[in-house]
């Protein structure tokens, strides 16, 4: 029985790795469900808007470190992460004038919306490829660590290591500020306030005089900070590939529709919720097990449930588990 | 098929008949012919979006993996079996996999058979939980006996066997299955949550076959798939195909590899006129109205006392094993199984852009989009990089901006992609040949 090693195994392969998964998958799925709320469609171009604000911020971040300056102990990337939010804000701002704007006049179906995304999926991937390539680009720069494995294992005599990379830690931080500051915005401000009229009733938020342009025009620039965000912090986390990034698609959407499309509180739990259900059903339980019991019990098998290459079977199979017992999910979400 | 033709659509299917006798005037007639077969195989792929998004407006973003499934079909099928890995696990593993079925049809009956309350949720976990151990130690130890026999050159079961041709409607088959499983779950729920359970599905299948060794064997491919017409090697060596060429004058190996491609072309031709037939048939039959009736108000149809779920499972179906069978000719078509070739983007996306393009909701639009889209997106990179090079032209050799261009003219075709299917869903929502 040796309880403070098997959880010290269990932190650092499981809860924070899925700690800061979850936060990455948060942001993605806040930006997915704020368009679905106001915009009242999914956005399947979601995935390549992160690997774009992404693709900028690491131009940015080359220049930067091309010009000599860094942030210390920091990623450079956060330095220039505002450059690829506002790049992206441009963007996503052109699409919908050029694009979505027609069809809202229009009034199409939301499934008319949503081709066009698919459209504009292609246009954006084609954009990152054209720019960066398809290759994997690492640009976590600054100190590594917060605690390393070594440094923990002589700081505490225990025999586990627990690592805590700096990017996990700025995940988490940088994920926290992110959704208070969005969540002030939607509670405490006029234009937040009338952002979640206008997604609770179109109708009644247009008689109250609330300008639908404006509000989708805030809206797409929260989404290119949140999807810039998450795709930087994704990035910095593990490294930034274009494809990789059009995949997220999947967990992201999962976490949208499992916590409720169109409800960001839900988004948040869906995000963590998917993350550590990946990781802990992907993750081999065998030294944690070996751990509790005594050491006769050590199991044979690695106690994985399932191997890492089918975390997007995890994803699905919760999302399938909620669309057959709560097709909301699991705070109130739309059902347009 | 009434009305005949319209000139439009004639005229339409001209010019992309232009495209295709130009490729070969201009490149070369193989290039042309093997540009023509996966056109042929695209536009059985278009069809089968066009029925489920045409007909009854279900939006499935999965093709990608019912086209899978149609080439894991000719694997099963045609291969033939591997009897060392038969008796070494083989029999454990469908053991394993049919416990794994049983467990989950276990645990959906007791759901429906008991009451409502905790304890049913409780006994469903457990039947879940020891059917989950158990499904895993029957069948990870014969999987793994079955992987390790002659990992290098075999390794998986191997199929039945059979003749090819067995395959494609196999793999409409097995494509069917799957879309049955979706649109059990997904049908009836709003439109994006079809949308996003097939995108998901698509992948797990893909993840299947690349991780699957004893199944398919995996990233390390199959090759070698039999084939429905006859080796160029063994063209070139007959004597009777020798003097045809003579007499007509044509170099031997040129005119034996064109010779394949015309058979294949001529298999695929049989397959999409057939499916063409059919589809015109129920396009126009009462089955066909009454889809377009669900389609265009649901609740109207309802009332008229239309099942729309089921019809909408059905139409799902369908679609889907058009689609498998598509896959399963173009594996043929390849005669190797490589699971790391299947992109979404490719296989998925691109499929709805044909669709799109031609036109939504007509089966001569579909297959119009499925022949000119992939004459394009073929086509797109050599022009793109013949417009970069002219750009270009006046930048120093080994400038990097000149290189970074080249090397990324491949990149264009996704843009071009992009751009064609917004311009015509904005300026012709229809299509090229709209719905009649």
């Amino acid at each position: 029985m040796d309880v403070l090693n098997a959880f010290v195994t269990l932190a650092n392969f499981v809860i924070i790795p899925a700690t800061a998964y979850g936060a990455q998958l948060a942001l993605g799925a806040l930006g997915v469900t704020l368009i679905y709320g106001i915009l009242r469609f999914s956005n399947f171009a979601h995935g390549d808007t992160m690997a774009f604000g992404t693709m900028v911020t690491i131009f940015a971040t080359w220049g930067l470190q091309a010009a000599g300056i860094t942030f210390g102990i920091l990623p450079t990337a956060l330095l220039a992460l505002p450059l690829g939010i506002a790049a992206t804000a441009l963007l996503v701002i052109g699409t919908d004038r050029t694009i979505y704007r027609f069809y809202r006049q229009q009034k199409a179906k939301p499934v008319i919306f949503v081709i066009a995304s698919l459209g504009v999926m292609f246009i954006m991937n084609g954009i990152v490829r054209f720019f960066i390539g398809v290759d994997d680009q690492r640009f976590a720069d600054g100190e590594r660590f917060i605690i390393s494995a070594r440094t923990f294992r002589d700081m505490t005599g225990l025999d586990e290591g627990l690592a805590f990379r700096t990017t996990q830690g700025i995940t988490i931080v940088v994920a926290m500020i992110a959704v208070i500051l969005l969540f002030w915005f939607l509670n405490r401000t006029r234009t937040g306030k009338s952002m979640r009229a206008f997604s609770d009733n179109e109708d009644l938020a247009l008689l109250s005089g609330i300008n639908p342009e404006r509000v989708v025009l805030i809206t797409w620039i929260i989404v290119a900070a949140l999807a810039t965000t998450a795709g930087v912090l994704y990035g910095l986390d593990k490294s930034f590939k274009p494809f990789t990034y059009f995949q997220l698609l999947l967990p992201i959407f999962a976490s949208a529709i499992v916590g409720g499309l169109g409800n960001p509180l839900g988004a948040i739990l869906g995000g963590f919720l998917i993350a550590f259900s990946e990781v802990g059903v992907t993750y081999a339980f065998r030294k944690v097990v070996g751990y509790l019991g005594p050491t006769e019990w050590q199991p044979d098998g690695l106690l994985q449930l399932l191997s890492t290459d089918y975390k997007f079977a995890v994803s699905f199979g919760i999302l399938l588990i909620v669309l057959l017992f709560k097709p909301t999910g699991i705070m109130k979400g739309k059902s347009v | 098929m009434t009305r005949g033709f319209d000139p439009k659509i004639l005229m339409l299917f001209g010019l992309v008949a232009i495209l295709f006798v130009g490729t070969g005037f201009v490149q070369s007639w193989n290039t042309a012919l093997t540009i023509f077969n996966m056109g042929l195989v695209s536009a059985i792929m278009a069809l089968g979006v066009n029925m489920q998004w045409g007909y009854a407006g279900l939006f499935n973003v999965g093709v990608m993996g019912f086209v899978a499934l149609g080439g894991l079909a000719t694997v099963l099928v045609s291969v033939e079996p591997v009897p060392e890995a038969w008796s070494a696990g083989g029999l454990q593993v469908i053991l394993g996999l049919v416990l794994g079925a049983l467990t989950i049809v276990g645990a959906i009956l007791l759901w429906n058979a008991m009451p409502k309350g905790r304890l049913r949720g409780l006994v469903m976990l457990v039947v879940l939980l020891i059917g989950f151990t158990l499904f895993r130690r029957v069948f990870d130890t014969g999987a793994e006996a079955v992987e390790a026999i002659n990992p290098a050159s075999t390794g998986f079961l191997g199929g039945l066997g059979l003749p090819i041709l067995l395959a494609w409607p196999v793999g409409g088959l097995l494509a069917a299955g799957a879309a049955w499983i979706i649109g059990k779950t997904a049908l009836g729920l709003r439109s994006d949550y079809l949308a996003i359970a097939t995108l998901g599905i698509a992948e797990i299948i893909i993840a299947v076959l690349k991780n699957e060794d004893w199944l398919a064997r995996g990233v390390k491919n199959v090759t070698g798939i039999d084939r429905p017409v006859p080796y160029e090697v063994d063209l070139q060596e007959s004597e009777r195909f020798l003097g045809l060429v003579s007499n007509i004058g044509a170099d031997p190996v040129t005119a034996s590899t064109i010779t394949v491609k015309l058979l294949y072309a001529a298999l695929f031709i049989l397959v999409l006129g057939l499916l063409i037939w059919l589809s015109e048939k129920a396009w126009n039959s009462p089955w066909g109205r009454m889809m377009r009736a669900i389609r265009d108000n649901e609740v109207s149809a309802a009332a008229m006392g239309k099942d729309v779920k089921s019809r909408h499972l059905q139409i799902f179906i369908l679609g889907s094993a058009v689609c498998g069978v598509a896959g399963a000719m173009m594996t043929t078509l390849d005669s190797q199984l490589v699971p790391g070739t299947y992109q979404p983007l490719r296989f998925t996306f691109l499929i709805w852009v044909m669709v799109i393009v031609g036109g939504s909701g007509n089966n001569w639009g579909a297959v119009l989009g499925g022949f000119l889209i992939w004459w394009l997106w073929v086509q797109v990179e050599p022009l793109g990089l013949l417009l970069m090079q002219g750009l270009t032209a006046g930048m120093a050799d080994g400038n990097w901006l000149r290189e970074h261009l080249l090397d990324s003219a491949a990149h264009m075709r996704l843009l071009t992609m992009g751009m064609i299917l917004l311009l015509v869903l904005r300026f012709s929502p229809r299509g090229l040949i709209p719905e009649r």
